[in-house]
């Protein structure tokens, strides 16, 4: 028999308020056990709950990003049972009337886009922790959690496959992520997915019984689970048995589900409404100043980023991922409008070092304005470049401003035309012979006249500068030549570099190394042109020099121009 | 409206309430009588009023999400019958958490 797999999911996320839904006990994870419980949580006589209004706002907001209807009037209700970490002997819960209802979240599933129906999200309250310790007598409780707002999301049964619950709960997370509603961390229990799973022979309209399945905090454990408990049942049906409806827990270390422990009859909970607090009503124009406040999602950013920053859509994927880095980066591109450049440094340079220091793009120690001033100082041709990204990690970890950095470490380029002037004039005293040639109109020469000044000053001098001041030193006796670039010069017309090529008996590649290199460029930078490494352009150079009978890469230029 | 003595015996488990069969049967009585004046009410013709829930009258009464201190452990655990670390002790749980 072939089967349908028929899945829905129940979700509860914890809502990211400071304090609790009904007092004013901190939400924080982790601290020592009940330090964060009052007479209201701990469910003592008298005390009567209020309900937390940004808890309800950020359940407003979550609802419209699903695309839900927000109820107008909303009732809370007493879900009645006995559990030790339940101090109340009931749940404040909402039955009869959700806060949200109605909705749908579109995932991708294998034959494409999927809209999964939200048949309804409610805000409750969550359940303190029972402490299981064996050896002991008894059971340990801690209520610090007791009283936590959970928003519980339920989906319409349209899932179809473990995948497609997978790329549910990731989507609905990013969601919620991104609305800062919830922090999602399943292993904290933020973000608790409860898959409940039923088979039917395809073609079937009536639902097979159905199993609920929980213990499951992570996406690896959703899947595993799930497609477990669809093996069991198809063996169950398959075998002329019958599915119970009940609640199965996952055994991680088993790889399996088992029935939960329970007693038949605490499944009554007599829900009633909650006397103690009074109706919720919430008004068109509460509800449409929280629509405001339902930032841009995942998708739509992306597409935003393609659009309006011209960024492929790999880019603006990576870049919207997450709504930290998302933020960093517009934040940058309003001070810098180089959405290109930014994008390179924020998916390259900072995205390494938050990754090495576990750091968020939220809490990168090197802020928007910071690396901001940092691609100033390239732009204005105070650094290059390399140098800006050799720096970065001191600019990240050091907390001193890149400015601070290039002065202590000397980085500054050259670009003052008094200083660059003298050392011109010297290269070019030095050098009679290719100053010479140049005027005689070997343009190629410019590259090896460049490539002494950047020597004579430390690699410090700025490279374009230092075109722009050669060629108008040597410019005046050019045959009536139009002054260009030697980076135009390198796109209209190769370097002549063929006569060296049949004179030293060079390769195709040995020539167009000498060819990069007479531009000024790095081993690195010339391996990055031929996509090869950068050994193999110090092995060219190494057979370059041998077989031009030079020592130094200058020599190689000297002996190549003037062949 | 008649009540069994079955049906009080399940309200009071729910209510985990330990009833002796004498209260049984009192309480038998009285929830017969409440349940009838409830089918007396439902005589009333209740169409287009909206059901009450609270009697207050007050609607949308918030409190900011500020975080006021909370109890002192020592406090919270006075009066449990036993407590270690600042838990709670409570009879060994032997079924697992219901679902919420």
């Amino acid at each position: 028999m072939i089967y349908e797999v028929v899945i829905g999911v129940e979700v509860h996320a914890q809502l990211r308020t400071k304090s609790k839904l009904f007092c004013g006990c901190g939400t924080m994870f982790g601290l020592s056990a009940n330090s964060q419980t009052c007479p209201l949580c701990l469910g003592l006589p008298g005390t009567l709950p209020v309900i937390n209004r940004v808890a309800v706002e950020m359940a407003v907001r979550a609802g419209l990003a699903l695309n839900c209807t927000i109820s107008a009037n909303n009732l809370f209700a007493r879900k009645n049972y006995f559990y030790p970490d339940l101090p109340k002997g009931y749940q404040i819960s909402q039955y009869e009337a959700p806060i949200c209802e109605h909705g749908w979240i579109e995932i991708a599933a294998s034959e494409g886009k999927k809209r999964v129906r939200i048949r309804r999200a409610h805000l409750e309250e969550d359940a303190g922790k029972s402490v299981h310790v064996t050896g002991m007598n008894g059971s340990r409780v801690d209520l610090n959690r007791a009283g936590t707002p959970l928003l519980e999301i339920v989906t319409e049964p349209d899932l179809r496959s473990a995948d497609e619950v997978v790329a549910y709960l990731k989507g609905l997370r990013d969601v919620l992520m991104y609305l800062e509603v919830c922090d999602g961390n399943m292993d904290e229990g933020s973000f608790r997915c409860e898959p409940n799973l039923s088979l039917r022979p395809l073609g079937q309209r009536e639902f097979g019984t159905k199993v609920e399945l929980k213990n499951i905090n992570s996406f690896k454990f959703v899947k595993d689970a799930v497609e477990y408990e669809i093996k069991r049942q198809t063996k169950v049906l398959n075998e002329g048995g019958k599915i119970h409806q009940e609640t199965r827990l996952w055994n991680l270390d088993r790889g399996e589900t088992a029935v939960m422990r329970s007693k038949e009859e605490a499944h009554d909970y007599r829900y009633f409404p909650d006397p103690d607090l009074v109706p919720l009503k919430l008004e068109k124009e509460w509800i449409e100043g929280c629509r405001k406040q339902v930032i841009e999602l995942p998708a739509a950013r992306m597409q935003r980023f393609v659009d309006d920053f011209a960024l492929s859509e790999y880019d603006a994927g990576v870049l919207t991922a997450s709504k930290a880095v998302a933020d960093y980066f517009e934040a940058c591109v309003k001070l810098f409008n180089q959405p290109k450049t930014v994008s390179n440094w924020v998916m390259g340079e900072l995205t390494r070092e938050l990754n090495n220091s576990g750091s968020d793009a939220s809490a990168s120690p090197v802020s928007p304005e910071r690396l901001v001033d940092l691609l100033r100082l390239v732009e204005q041709g105070t650094i290059s470049l390399k140098a800006a990204r050799e720096i970065f990690p001191e600019v990240y970890s050091s907390g001193k401003t890149p400015e601070q950095i290039v002065q202590e470490k000397g980085l500054v380029q050259v670009s003052d035309e008094g200083a660059l002037d003298k050392i011109i004039e010297d290269v070019l005293a030095k050098n009679p012979t290719q100053a010479a040639q140049f005027k005689e109109g070997k343009q190629q020469v410019l590259g090896f006249l460049v490539g002494q000044v950047m020597k004579a000053s430390g690699g410090k001098a700025n490279p374009g500068k230092v075109n722009e001041l050669l060629k108008q030193k040597l410019g005046g006796v050019l045959y009536a030549r139009p002054v260009i670039s030697l980076e135009e010069l390198a796109q209209q017309q190769p370097l002549n570099t063929d006569q060296a090529k049949v004179k030293f008996q060079l390769t195709n590649r040995e020539q167009s190394v000498i060819e990069h290199l007479a531009k000024g460029w790095t081993n690195k930078e010339i391996a990055n042109a031929l996509q090869i490494t950068e050994e193999t352009v110090k092995e060219h150079i190494k057979h370059i020099m041998q077989k031009t009978n030079s020592t130094t890469r200058t020599g190689i230029l000297d002996h190549v121009f003037n062949s | 409206m008649e009540i069994t003595q079955q049906e009080v015996e399940k309200v009071a488990k729910l209510a985990r309430l330990a009833l002796t069969d004498i209260e049984k049967a009192a309480f038998a009585k009285q929830l017969s009588q409440i349940l009838t004046h409830v089918e007396t009410l439902k005589q009333y013709d209740t169409t287009g009023v909206v059901p009450t829930a609270t009697m207050p009258g007050q609607m949308n009464v918030f409190r900011p999400d500020m975080v006021r201190p909370s109890l002192p452990v020592d406090s919270v655990v006075a009066n449990a019958p036993e407590s270690v670390d600042g838990f709670f002790v409570v009879p060994k749980i032997i079924e697992d958490r219901q679902p919420l």
